[in-house]
Order: C-alpha cells, then structure tokens, then sequence
C-alpha cells in the first residue's frame, strides 16, 4: 500500500512529504519529497550584499536563528582573512548556546507531542519564551533577531543583559531535570524511543549526518571541538555520545547537550564581565565594518568609510571560503565565492537537516510506520533549512 | 458581565426586560398561592432569553474557531506560541489545531508560500468546509515578504480569498491573537442566510479576493 | 603526523600520475582546493576513501557554480572530510556548457545523492549514473535551471499606486465589506 505523508501534516514538522510504501504496517520504502518551501535563498543572495543577506539566514533553521547569523558571519570574516575581538567572540558564545537550548526546547516539545506526550510541550515553551525575551531585549525581535554582523554585532549588550542571562542559566538546570523526570524513564517513552530507528556509525558518515543525529550513534565528532571557531576551544565542556544509535540515544544526547551548553553561557558571561559589560563591539577595520558612531560624527576618514559600506556594502577580495559551525542540528557551513564586489558571486548553504534528512529512509526500514513519526522527531529537521 | 444595570444594546433580552411584570404594590402582601400565570412567569424568567438565530450562530462560530496546524515556516513557531503557555489561545477558543481540513474552519497560512507548496494549499482551502475563513499570518502570506523572487508566491491572496493580514515578521503572538480576535468581530458582524426562507436577494457577505489579487 | 593538504596533493600525484591535478591559486582561496578533470573523479574519491592515511569517509557537501563569461562554465565543488584525521579537503571539477556531464559519486559516499539531484536542479548539470536524477527543490514541471546567472530571479514589480494604473482608489465595493459596529464583551 502507498500511503502519503502529505505536506501538511502534524509530525512532519513543516512541509515535508514523505511517499510511504507499506506492507501492512511495516515501512517497505520510504521516500521524502522536499521542496514544498524553497525560498532561493542562494539565488537571491547573488542580488544582495553580505550584510543584506543576514536577515536571510534567520529564515532558514528559524529555531536557531543567531546560529545561523554566526556561520554566515563567521564565513565572509574568514572570507575577509579578519578575527573579531575577545569580547565579541565571547557575547556570540553566549548568544549561540542560548540559541542552542531554545531549539533543542522546541525540538524536545515537538518531538514529544508527536509521541504523544503533550506536556512536554508546554513546558519546554515556557523556557524558550525566556530565550525568546532575551533576543528581544538584544536585538528587538523575539526570533529573527539578525543581530550579529560581519564583523562584530549590530549593536553593543544592553544594560541588565548579563543579569538576565545569569538568572535564566541559574534556573536552567532544573527545568532540564523536570523534562528528564517527565521522558527519561517513562515506560511509554522508552518504548517508542528505545531500539527506534536505529542508525550504525558507519551509516551515518556514509550517509554524511552531523550534529547529535551522528554523536547518537557514538561518533566523537563536535565542530566545537574538532575545530574550534570564535574562541570554542577555551571553554570547559564536554560532548556527551550515545551508545546505539537509536532515537532514545539522539534525545539523551540532545538533552545533555542543553545541560553544557549552560555551563558554556556560564562560562561566557564570566568572560564577558571581566572583559567589559560594555565596550568593543566590533571590529575597527572600517574598510569591512561601520565605524562607531561616535567618530563618524568627528573625522572625516570614518565618515567616508560609512558611507561607502552603507551605500556600496564592503568589498572582499577575489575568493573563496567555507566555514562550518556545529550548529544545534549538525554542521551547518556557508560557502562564499567572491569576484571583489559587494555581492557574493555565489552563496551555498551546506544545511545540515538537508543532508540528515537522507538518512531517514535507511533508519525505517523494515519498521512499523509509527516509527517513521518517531525517526523524523529524532532526526530533528527544520524544512526551512532544508529548502532555502 | 460588567455592569447589568447600565442600558447596553446587546442581542440578548432576557424575559424580565422583554415584557415587564406588571407593576406591584409593596404595601399589599400577598396572600394566598401565587396564581398559575405568575409560577409560571417565575420559572421562565429564570432561564430564558430572547434573541436572534443570527447572533447565537455568529456567538458560537467566533468563540470556537478550530484551526488548521498549517504552519509552513517561522510564523508556525510563534502560531505554536500562541498554543504555548504564555500566549494562551484557548482563552479564545481555538486551542485545537486540528490535523485534518475537514475537521476545521480556520486556516491560519502561517510562512512562505513557494509555488510547489500553492496548489496543495489551494487543495486544503478546497477541503475545508464552510463556513470558513483565512488569516494570512506574516508578511510572507500576506504580500510575499522579505522574499521576491521566482519561488515565492506574493501573496496568498493570489490563490485563496484572505479574510484577515497579520503583518510581522514574524508577528508577534500578541499580533496573531489580535489577528484572532479582529476575525471574531467580524464573524460577529457577518449575516447568515436562513436555509429555503425566500428572502430579498441578500447575498453572504463572504470576503472577496482583496486588491491584491491580479 | 597531522595530515596537511600537501601531504595529500603528495600522495594523489603520486598514486594518479597521469591525472592532471591543478591547485586552485589565489591569495584569497582561503581553503586548499584541486582542480581534477571529471572522468578521474570517482577513481580519485574512491582512493581518498579508502587510503587509510587520508580516510575521507564523508562528503560534507557538494555543490555546483556558475561562472558565466568563463569557459567552461559551471564547476562542482566536492568538500570532503575525514574525521579519523579531522581534516579537509575540496576537489574541483570543470563542467562545460556544451556537455554538462559529472560521473556521480553516489557509489562511493551515498550522501552526494541528494547534493547531485540538488546540483542538477539549479544547473542542469547531469550525473551520470545516477540512481534518480530529477528535480528535488522545484516543482516537477518547473522548466529552467533557476541558479544559472542567465536565469531571471524572477522579481515581481511591487505594486504602488504610482505604477499601477487604474487602481488609484479602492473599489466601493470594499466599504460593504467593513464591519458594522459589535460590542464584543471584552471591551
């Protein structure tokens, strides 16, 4: 029997259409169809400076969003051959693992209602409302927020930003535990998730998987650690792996995760207190970045540098360049090719939940069809980024 | 119920208001039963009230809005903000996203539409049963968005009729439930038809394809 | 010993004499990359994933670009990574126009699958051998290749009233539409 997993549909997470062969109810084939939110996003980058590009990037994995803006930022500075200052480095650290927390909470409530244990939900909704409220007072949006520019940030940290980090990072840990005592040995959940799409080591790197989809399935690969980018390798964290490689295993990873990546935001803000609660925000390299505002008001070199970046866009030299960062869903990297002007000639996307998504046919196979629910919650994609 | 004393023009009357008791004199007591007529009254007055098949359907109709889960892009994350704890939709009704289009009467178009997405899109209007109405959440739905290009329909209005736009980007839930709420006022102003009652030729106000549609 | 991309050139040189490597040059190529002409690909990914000194069991990503006014036209960009060795490494391929052909390299990393079918869909470059080349993004029956720098971005003038003729005022047909005054409880 084929059955149709059509684009709209509750478990699937977006727009995502799974054509489903079925002998009975176990999975005989299984072929995801994207496409259903294609943006050209690569396409229409080739039109807009790198800068214009920015707000693109928080469309894609729209539960991420500053991960995102970090890997495009991190890939036209590595583009530019320039390093952002420590302080920079540190508030985007911050900035990153809270967004890292916020999407394994929505990934956490979505992948549990699929299950059908609703009241994660909630729960993990009303942590990511107080990340949500931390984009707000940074950067004036709850999720799009496009704050971190090539370069530095768009603005320096308000006041009361640190405190409020502070308490969420202090009361975090708690949370994590009443999510851990609500699945982690609850019967149902252990049979749903336990033995659950199973994907071998060897399948995962066959089939590229990156992010916790392949530390699940004991691979000891994490970017931050492998190669480090904005200053990962000074901080104290572990990178916690499962054993099987089955969808129980991706949630106790994920779920660790959320724990260290509380003890890096600690870690952060300590930095960025002794490094300065306010100060530098971005680069002084004014033929890349906007001058403070202060000394376009006073000389005239700065002045012109301003006008040139606001009104032309900044002018890498004739290249490439490809920077990867570990990004909640695995390794997202952008791909930037330069002919010297203030738009990229080219802009590839390497996404994370696209390559991911491939695996799924391999983890359902000869399983029963609500195991396909439970893989496509344990892979964790986001069609958005998938698509572009 | 604020305040049941000041006169306010609402569609229910109850029976007290709808034909008065007939004046009493409080010196006299009476004696004796209460007659049958004045039993009769009081019972009634206690749970009956007067008012229009069109404002009672309208009533039901807004303050139970089923939802289609059509979330397509960031917009359905704060759609499912709207369900979360903190921005509580239920307080209007329409906590139950239902899965299935025949099961719903409101299809919040939450996200980018591309042009692979439209025609499935315009199946699911299709199945919905009436009465039924479209918000376009987001600038995306609305007009197209930040995104002008050859994938991206401009506009869901191009191929369903939108009842209310939500801009924002994505709107905030506060924005989304105001969306909501705008649509019940005008649930409640809408005129129904009455079955096979001949009437003078009052055609429903349905919402016709705005400005923007080409 | 770190494996370092010379090292790598070193022992591609040496085990593919005939095949003509060309490094990619430019101060600003921040990332080693070879050029290698397309029938010597697979031969060429299949050594570098099974050689034990370089074990580049994962393609990272592929992706095609187009380079308009050069001859030849498109390129595809294959980024490899070895996580035994943590190291990188990208390879490069020239596509012509006139023939837009790619051996597929789905036998040696099943992951270029979709990365092909993505790469075939914005430039029409085929892959040849490939299990399912049909369009992954776009519609089926999008004709096109969308990422071609000769292909419109397909821009839709955005309608103001001073470019619109005709719709200077809105229809009066609108003002039956807005609603009558309701005094909804909650106000």
């Amino acid at each position: 029997m084929t059955l149709n997993m059509g684009p709209q549909h509750p478990s699937t997470h977006g727009v995502l259409r799974v054509a489903l062969e079925l002998d009975g109810e176990n999975v005989v084939a299984c072929k995801p169809v994207i496409g259903y939110l294609h943006t050209g996003m690569e396409k229409q980058a080739e039109y807009k400076t790198y800068t214009q590009s920015i707000p693109q990037t928080d469309r894609m994995d729209y539960l991420s969003p500053m991960s995102n803006n970090l890997a495009l930022c991190l890939a036209a500075e590595k583009l530019l051959g320039v390093t952002v200052p420590e302080r920079v480095q540190a508030i985007r650290v911050l900035l990153t693992e809270l967004t890292r927390i916020s999407a394994h909470c929505v990934w956490l409530g979505t992948h549990a209602i699929d299950i059908g244990a609703l009241t994660v939900f909630w729960y993990c909704f009303r942590e990511r409302e107080k990340v949500l409220s931390i984009y707000d007072m940074v950067s004036g949006a709850r999720m799009t927020a496009s704050y971190f520019r090539v370069g530095g940030l768009a603005m320096d940290i308000p006041e009361g930003f640190l405190e409020r980090c502070e308490k969420f990072v202090r009361e975090m840990p708690k949370h994590i535990d009443e999510y851990e005592s609500l699945l982690t040995k609850n019967p149902i959940w252990l049979a749903r998730t336990k033995g659950v799409a199973p994907l071998s080591a060897a399948d995962a790197i066959a089939w590229g998987v990156t992010g916790p989809s392949l530390r699940g399935s004991r691979v000891r690969w994490d970017l931050r650690q492998a190669e480090p980018y904005s200053g990962y390798e000074t901080y104290d964290f572990e990178v916690p792996m499962g054993t099987n490689g089955d969808a129980y295993d991706r949630f106790q990873v994920r779920v660790a995760e959320m724990r260290q990546s509380t003890r890096i935001a600690e870690q952060a803000i300590a930095r960025v207190r002794k490094l300065g609660e306010k100060g530098e925000y971005r680069l002084r390299d004014f033929k890349y970045v906007l001058p403070p505002r202060e000394e376009v008001k006073t000389s005239m070199e700065a002045l012109i540098h301003h006008f040139k970046i606001v009104a032309h866009g900044f002018f890498p030299p004739v290249g490439e360049a490809y920077q990867a960062i570990e990004a909640p869903k695995g390794e997202l990297g952008f791909y930037f090719v330069s002919d010297g002007s203030a738009r990229p000639w080219r802009m590839k996307v390497r996404s994370p939940s696209f390559v991911n998504l491939q695996a799924l046919p391999v983890m359902v196979q000869g399983k029963l069809v609500a195991d396909v629910i439970a893989a496509i919650g344990s892979i964790d994609i986001v069609l958005g980024e998938i698509d572009r | 119920m604020t305040d049941p004393k000041a006169p306010q023009p609402t569609p229910f009357r109850t029976l007290a208001q709808a034909r008065p008791a007939p004046p009493t004199n409080d010196l006299i007591v009476p004696t004796g039963p209460l007659s049958d007529e004045d039993r009769f009254r009081e019972e009634l007055e206690k749970g009956i009230l007067f008012t229009t098949i069109e404002s009672v359907v309208n009533w039901a109709r807004a303050n139970a809005i089923w939802p289609l889960g059509f979330g397509l892009a960031c917009c359905a994350i704060e759609m499912m903000a709207i369900a979360g704890p903190r921005f509580d939709v239920s307080r209007f009704g329409a906590e139950v996203f239902r899965g299935s289009p025949r099961q719903a009467d409101l299809m919040i178009v939450a996200g980018r539409v591309s042009i692979k997405m439209a025609p499935v899109l315009r199946q699911l209007y299709d199945q919905m049963p009436d009465p039924k109405w479209v918000i376009a959440m987001g600038a995306c739905s609305s007009c197209g968005g930040v995104f002008n290009n050859y994938a991206i329909l401009q506009g869901v209005d191009k191929i369903v009729p939108v009842d209310v736009y939500v801009p924002g980007c994505p709107p905030r839930p506060e924005g989304l439930i105001h969306g909501i709420m705008k649509l019940q006022e005008k649930i409640l102003s809408s005129k129904i038809e009455l079955g096979p009652i001949p009437r003078k030729k009052k055609r429903v106000t349905r919402p016709q394809a705005g400005p923007g549609a080409a | 010993m770190p494996l370092t991309p010379e090292r790598i050139e070193e022992k591609l040189r040496e085990r593919f004499p005939d095949v003509a490597f060309e490094r990619q040059q430019g101060e600003a190529v921040r990332d080693f990359t070879l050029y290698l002409p397309a029938d010597a690909l697979v031969d060429v990914c299949t050594y570098l994933r099974d050689e034990r000194e370089c074990s580049f069991t994962m393609l990272s990503w592929m992706g095609g670009a187009d380079y308009l006014p050069r001859v030849p036209r498109f390129e595809c960009v294959y980024s490899l990574l070895s996580i035994p060795h943590a190291a990188r490494f990208t390879l490069k391929v020239r596509v012509p126009e006139e023939n837009p052909r790619v051996p597929t390299v789905t036998g040696v990393w099943p992951t270029a699958n979709w990365h092909e079918r993505e790469a075939y869909d914005f430039y029409g470059i085929t892959f040849t051998g490939h299990p399912d080349l049909t369009r992954i993004l776009l519609p089926e029956d999008w004709v096109g290749w969308p990422l071609r720098k000769d292909s419109p971005l397909g821009y839709e003038e955005v309608a103001f009233t001073h470019n619109t003729p005709g719709r200077m005022k809105p229809s009066p047909a609108l003002k039956k539409l807005a609603p009558k005054k309701v005094r909804y409880r909650a106000q």
